[in-house]
């Protein structure tokens, strides 16, 4: 990409200097030019950050201050009460372990469950490979709404109900096709040699997997992971249809769950509300920009390459 | 299809051994796959068959109310089947009405963005981990953000809106019914764009710069280049795109229930299934209507397919 770039840089020298190009080599030409197109940059910039701007805003201004007109667009004087009622919410504090027991569960087991299946649809040749794959390409599009009620009457039989385990159990429907999906693109992309060296050595192939090839997927695991962990952190109606009491809530059913201190239905307590979403958001922004690069590597092998 | 399913570089034995190794291979594989399978079958094909066997018979969740027996059609095509069921009638609409709004907004607006920050600049890189944080951002969350965001007497739009001489006085956005599919599609706009935009971004980066400067020789303008190479190259990208977001949002639950609980008027086929089903307990009746869905969005998958093959050829 960048070399294509340098040449197409490099050339308008040689053609002959048409009206927009000279314009373009003058310096205050230049900065007019690009005026139009740094305005929206600018706005994409605000139109992104602003509603978690607005979130953190609110989450450090006063309760009282908040129900105040006009609005204040940056806190005067900043608070952290808001933060300490979230945190001492009971459902609240333990949304945040149940969800990360859900997801990391959930995570876990796809990345087990998904590499496997990614080692024998990436390096093997067999019938029914392409079968296989057009299943979980079909699955990762699967209207989870639709196997609603089935599963609601199933893990009523199996006790589950109101269990975490329900949750970790009907996650898997949308973070394991998933997973098999962009792990297999990540094997296939492994050259062969390795491999073939290690079976000339008489390694069986369970060998070959976990000492050659896993390694060399790190990247793809930690990246499909954290997707996968994103997926079932954020999801909202399988926990609202089969969790009930709010010790078993996940983070979502608990974000909607907030009632003011004074037990009054139409106070909502906002500044509460918005503690609690920068508390849950925060993490994963944070792993999201470390791992930007390989997260838009994961998506695109996950979307654009179907 | 066939092109992603290539032979994977297998050490090539001789060929007198070429077949046992094969079968040893068949037998392997499908001993790795296994596991996944088997989850596959157990958490979504066996309940998706349960699922339409229920769509049959007039299932209660509390199974000691009425015996659940076989209806046939009933749930369907009955008196008071699907076919005839004026809530789930609006349901559909307003999904589809939705899928629209947002499909087409969030594509016109990624397409943009993503023409931006595929051009050189400095803090491209910042610039793409900003689009990421709104996608990072749990649906529930957003939609709480923007709920208060959106208030009629506190929210900060109504705010700035009345600063900037857009509206003359504060509006309640989400209770209005005329502005709340609106207030709605705000929030998915808000959250996906940045991901539709990424996705076309992935698109624009394969196109190879030497086709631009080929066609600047030749004296093409910018949208020439555009019409001409860009929107060709880009094509599969902006189908899957497509694909993917429409299946999305014609699923769509999250924002709707944060923002209306199951307000008739706003009820998405998500909701009114869901509410069918766990609220109400019909679950014979919610696998109707269920399986309904699944029919609606099997036919939007057909109708891309189907574009994908006409404009192939």
């Amino acid at each position: 990409m960048s070399t294509a770039a340098e040449t197409t840089q490099a050339r308008p020298a040689v053609r002959p200097a048409s009206r927009s190009v000279r314009l373009r080599k003058s310096p205050a030409g230049r900065i007019l030019t690009r005026l139009p197109f740094w305005i929206l940059v600018a706005i994409i910039f605000v139109y992104a950050l602003f509603p978690f701007y607005w979130a953190v805003r609110s989450a450090f201004t006063p309760e009282a201050e908040l129900f105040t007109t006009p609005i204040k667009y940056f806190p005067t004087d900043p608070t952290l009460q808001n933060f300490r009622d979230a945190l001492s919410t009971d459902f609240f504090r333990k949304a945040l372990l149940n969800s990360t027991i859900v997801a990391g569960s959930v995570t876990l087991l796809s990345l087990v469950i998904g590499s496997l299946a990614a080692y024998a649809l990436g390096r093997f040749r067999f019938h029914g490979k392409s079968f296989v794959l057009y299943l979980m390409l079909s699955m990762t599009i699967f209207p989870q709404i639709a196997i609603l009620g089935a599963l609601y009457t199933m893990i009523s039989d199996f006790h589950l109900y109101d269990q975490l385990g329900a949750l970790i159990l009907t996650y898997m429907i949308f973070t394991l096709p998933f997973t098999v999906w962009v792990l297999t693109s990540f094997m296939r992309a492994l050259p062969g040699d390795l491999e073939e060296a290690a079976y000339v050595d008489g390694a069986t192939p369970l060998q070959v997997f976990y000492k050659v090839l896993l390694p060399l997927i790190a990247p793809g695991l930690v990246t499909t992971g954290l997707l996968a962990f994103i997926a079932a952190w954020n999801e909202y109606l399988y926990a609202v249809s089969f969790i009930q009491s709010p010790g078993h809530y996940t983070v979502p059913i608990a974000i909607t769950s907030f009632v003011g201190k004074s037990g009054n239905a139409f106070q909502v307590p906002w500044g509460q509300i918005m503690a609690a979403t920068v508390i849950v958001t925060l993490p994963l922004i944070a792993a999201t920009l470390i791992l930007q690069r390989r997260i838009l590597a994961g998506l695109t092998a996950g979307a654009v390459k179907g | 299809m066939s092109t992603v399913a290539t032979p994977a570089p297998v050490p090539r034995r001789r060929r007198r051994r070429g077949t046992k190794l094969r079968r040893r291979q068949t037998r392997v594989a499908w001993l790795l796959l296994l596991p996944a399978l088997a989850t596959v079958a157990f958490v979504a094909i066996y309940p998706l068959g349960k699922t339409i066997y229920q769509s049959f018979t007039n299932q209660e969740f509390l199974a000691g109310i009425t015996p659940t027996k076989w209806v046939g059609f009933d749930n369907y095509f009955g008196p008071t089947g699907v076919i005839h069921d004026t809530i789930f009638k609006n349901a559909i609409i307003e999904t589809i009405k939705f899928t629209v709004i947002t499909v087409t907004i969030e594509f016109a607006l990624g397409l943009i963005i993503a023409l931006v920050v595929n051009s050189h600049f400095k803090g491209r890189g910042l610039m793409r981990a900003v689009m990421l944080v709104p996608w990072a951002i749990p649906t529930v969350v957003a939609a709480k953000m923007w709920q208060w965001m959106l208030d009629d007497v506190y929210g900060v739009i109504n705010d700035l809106g009345i600063r900037l001489h857009l509206i003359s006085h504060p509006h309640a956005w989400i209770s209005d019914p005329a502005t709340s599919l609106a207030a709605v599609s705000a929030v998915d706009i808000w959250k996906t764009t940045p991901f539709v935009a990424l996705l076309l971004l992935a698109g624009l980066q394969v196109i190879p710069g030497d086709l631009y400067e080929a066609a600047s020789v030749d004296g093409a303008n910018a949208f020439q280049q555009f019409l001409r190479i860009t929107f060709p190259l880009l094509k599969p990208a902006i189908l899957v795109t497509l694909i993917f977001r429409t299946l999305d949002a014609l699923r769509v639950f999250d924002v709707f229930a944060v923002f209306f609980g199951n307000r008739p008027d706003t009820q998405t086929m998500a909701i009114y299934a869901q509410s069918t089903i766990v609220g109400d307990g019909h679950v014979g009746y919610g696998a109707a209507v269920s399986v309904a869905i699944f029919l609606i969005i099997g036919l939007f998958v057909i109708i891309y397919v189907t574009i994908n093959r006409v404009t192939e050829d």
